[in-house]
């Protein structure tokens, strides 16, 4: 892979990381492929009919629906900020753009999460599970999110599907880590008690330690969400479609306009889902019990 | 049978538990036991027996290992060696199903931080061990309701905790753990979160509720009044072991080492100790039908000038002075009838407060007589029985005494002043 000398050529042997992450690739795509290839299909089966509503209907709807959303959920001021935002998107070129990018947005964050929160609830209550999931975490944090791009081209081809993947992989770790910590953060006199009283492990579980944790899990939401977003743009390099394509090519050709456009349409988006997933996880009686708690307190 | 037996009971957390355990045996202090090893031990060696329907007070300053054993008693915390037995059923050997069945049908706890959830109503939360046991909806609220009516808080029934006090949470707390329906109640320093004033106001309310509904509880504090307040007996724990046993009487009157004897140091005796364990034999005591003669001759014996007078079932009649013995000789009668006064003494319970005994002594002519359940003359106080009781706890407080009869009695406990 890597043609450089080594520095430390004569001193160590040296170490063909490199080689060694090819064949691993290469051994994963000949005897794992109808594997990848139902993987594949699931995700386009998500993506697709998504894609096709939100770029089939007509963008006032979108539009006011999300507002609605918005003023149901955190007032009027917001729903109007939403309509304004959204309607300055819909009237730059990139409308169908921002809504693919935002169906695979929700489709790879949905599916994160779907992994994420049960990995999350796992390893809190598991301290060895615990202690080998976070360096694997911390690395699909740190590992730069073009990386992933690379197996992505290799398992799945060119398209949405391996922008999507390789979404879910780099949005996964804030999930999982929120989970475990607001598990770990409830009260242990809580958690005591429920079980003094002779609840099994689900019961606490279910009725007790997640309902307390889900103000941290809904950050966590949140987190995954907008890291999505981020990644998804990047993503478009693997030609997934969407604003990643717009500000590709827009980076290719050093069109500073089409830029700035795709640009402003991610950040209306992020502002929008951020502050939706807000205000939904505020909204559980659990959240808002424990917040007047502390206001009492 | 007890409700609760404990025997030779150990948790040592940490690491090379095994080597600490034999450290420990040799009864050494824990923290020379266990001098550069990596564990700790909470609990050693605790062995005692809790009585159905007892309020028995674990007692302890923090780090003294109560609340490690209070959460061995209903399997929070599993043993590291030793036996605890519910009703006969060792709780150490039983796998976590049989162990959670234990729980719902023999055990419930209260706890320091109330722990209620904050996300369910107080209802809900009090209904919460019968929602565990999978009673259908009706049910558990008719019983969470009884349990919230018992603790006075079913107005409060659809608020949430964060709506109550911290007094009215540890209500809330406690009718959880009484409409679980459980014999056995295990209340973890339930009451230390609250002020004072409300403190005093739920332990009555606990003492009320037990008198009625005779629960066994067993009660972790880590102040001294609170245990001598509700303890039928109390354990003193240090540093991971149970030091004594007993009654609040018989830790103050015979602490088993300075370490209790510095504990009770600052209790307000007088209102601990009663009147039988300050009171002394009557001097001169005698049947009502026993001639002038003989009241005459025990009086001179004794070199006391008052006799206590019991009738035929050994009960109390009054008491019979030097003089009115002398009269009855001159008179010529064969018995002490009819002289007999109830006039020149007070009686007491023998279960009257020291604190109670002052103004009854300072009215009484004669040494207050102690009667016991059934009338009988169980023993008398002087006055200057009562104030030497006094002196051994207040040394620097009795003022010096000249003729005991002038005293003020009442203010002889304080300064003079």
């Amino acid at each position: 892979m890597s043609q450089h000398e080594s520095p430390l050529d004569g001193w160590l042997p040296r170490v063909p990381l490199g080689t060694w992450t090819e064949s691993a690739v290469d051994w994963a795509t000949g005897t794992l492929g109808p594997a990848f290839d139902a993987i594949a299909a699931v995700v386009d089966a998500l993506v697709r009919p998504l894609d096709d509503l939100l770029t089939g209907v007509p963008a006032v709807v979108v539009v006011l629906v999300l507002a609605g959303l918005g003023w149901w959920l955190r007032g009027w001021k917001f729903g109007l900020g939403t309509a304004v935002g959204l309607g300055l998107v819909a009237g730059m070129p990139y409308w169908e753009e921002t809504m693919s990018t935002l169906a695979q947005v929700l489709v790879a964050s949905a599916l994160a999460l779907v992994l994420a929160i049960p990995l999350g609830v796992f390893i809190a209550e598991n301290r060895r599970a615990s202690a080998v999931a976070r360096p694997v975490l911390d690395l699909m944090q740190t590992m730069p999110a073009f990386v992933y791009l690379i197996p992505a081209i290799f398992f799945f081809g060119i398209g949405t599907v391996p922008g999507v993947l390789a979404t879910l992989v780099f949005s996964m770790p804030p999930g999982v880590r929120l989970t475990e910590l607001g598990l770990r953060q409830v009260d242990k006199e809580i958690v005591q008690a429920a079980e003094s009283f002779g609840a099994p492990p689900w019961m606490v579980l279910l009725r007790t330690k997640l309902p307390l944790a889900l103000p941290t899990i809904m950050t966590g939401v949140n987190q995954v969400i907008m890291l999505a977003l981020s990644m998804v743009v990047i993503a478009g390099m693997v030609g997934a479609g969407g604003l990643g394509d717009v500000i590709m090519f827009a980076l290719s050709q050093v069109e500073v306009g089409s830029g700035f456009e795709g640009g402003i349409a991610v950040v209306v988006l992020a502002v929008v889902l951020d502050r939706l997933t807000d205000s939904v996880g505020e909204r559980f009686p659990s959240a808002r019990a424990q917040r007047l708690a502390r206001q009492a307190a | 049978m007890p409700a609760l037996a404990v025997k030779s009971l150990y948790k040592v957390f940490g690491s090379r538990t095994d080597e600490a355990m034999r450290r420990l045996a040799d009864g050494a202090p824990r923290d020379e036991a266990l001098a550069g090893l990596p564990a700790t031990a909470a609990v050693i060696d605790a062995n005692f027996e809790v009585r159905p329907g007892e309020i028995f007070v674990v007692m302890g300053l923090s780090g003294s290992g109560k609340s490690t054993l209070i959460r061995m008693l209903n399997g929070l915390l599993r043993p590291t060696q030793g036996s605890v037995r519910v009703d006969g059923v060792e709780l150490t050997t039983l796998r976590p199903a049989a162990l959670r069945k234990l729980r719902r049908e023999k055990i419930s706890m209260v706890f320091q931080h109330f722990a209620l959830m904050p996300h369910r109503t107080v209802l809900e939360n009090a209904g919460y061990a019968l929602e565990v046991a999978g009673l259908p909806k009706a049910e558990r609220r008719e019983r969470a309701m009884d349990a919230l009516r018992m603790v006075g808080l079913a107005d409060w029934a659809d608020k949430l905790p964060h709506n109550l006090s911290g007094g009215m949470r540890q209500r809330v707390g406690l009718a959880r753990a009484l409409a679980a329906g459980t014999d056995i109640l295990l209340m973890d320093e339930a009451f230390s979160a609250l002020d004072p004033l409300i403190r005093r106001e739920v332990q009555d309310q606990l003492l009320e509720l037990q008198a009625e509904l005779g629960k066994t509880i067993v009660f972790i504090t880590h102040d001294l009044n609170e245990a001598m307040r509700l303890g039928d007996r109390i354990a003193v724990m240090r540093d991971g072991r149970i030091v004594q046993i007993g009654t609040a009487e018989e830790i103050l009157t015979d602490p088993a080492n300075d370490y209790v004897a510095q504990f009770v140091a600052d209790v307000d005796r007088t209102r601990i100790l009663t009147a039988s364990s300050v009171m002394e034999k009557a001097q001169t005591t005698l049947d009502v039908n026993v001639g002038p003669r003989v009241a005459a001759r025990a009086l001179r014996e004794n070199q006391t000038s008052v006799v206590y007078v019991t009738g035929p079932r050994k009960q109390f009649l009054g008491t019979v002075t030097e003089d009115e013995v002398l009269r009855a000789l001159r008179e010529g009668r064969q018995s002490l009838d009819g002289y007999v006064s109830t006039e020149r003494v007070r009686t007491v319970t023998e279960d009257t407060a020291v604190a109670d005994l002052f103004a009854d002594c300072a009215e009484s002519q004669h040494p207050v007589a102690v009667l016991d359940a059934k009338g009988r003359l169980a023993g008398v106080i002087p006055r200057i029985t009562l104030l030497s009781a006094l002196a051994s706890t207040t040394p620097h407080e009795v003022p010096a005494l000249d003729g005991p009869a002038e005293v003020d009695l009442v203010g002889a406990k304080g300064d003079p002043a």
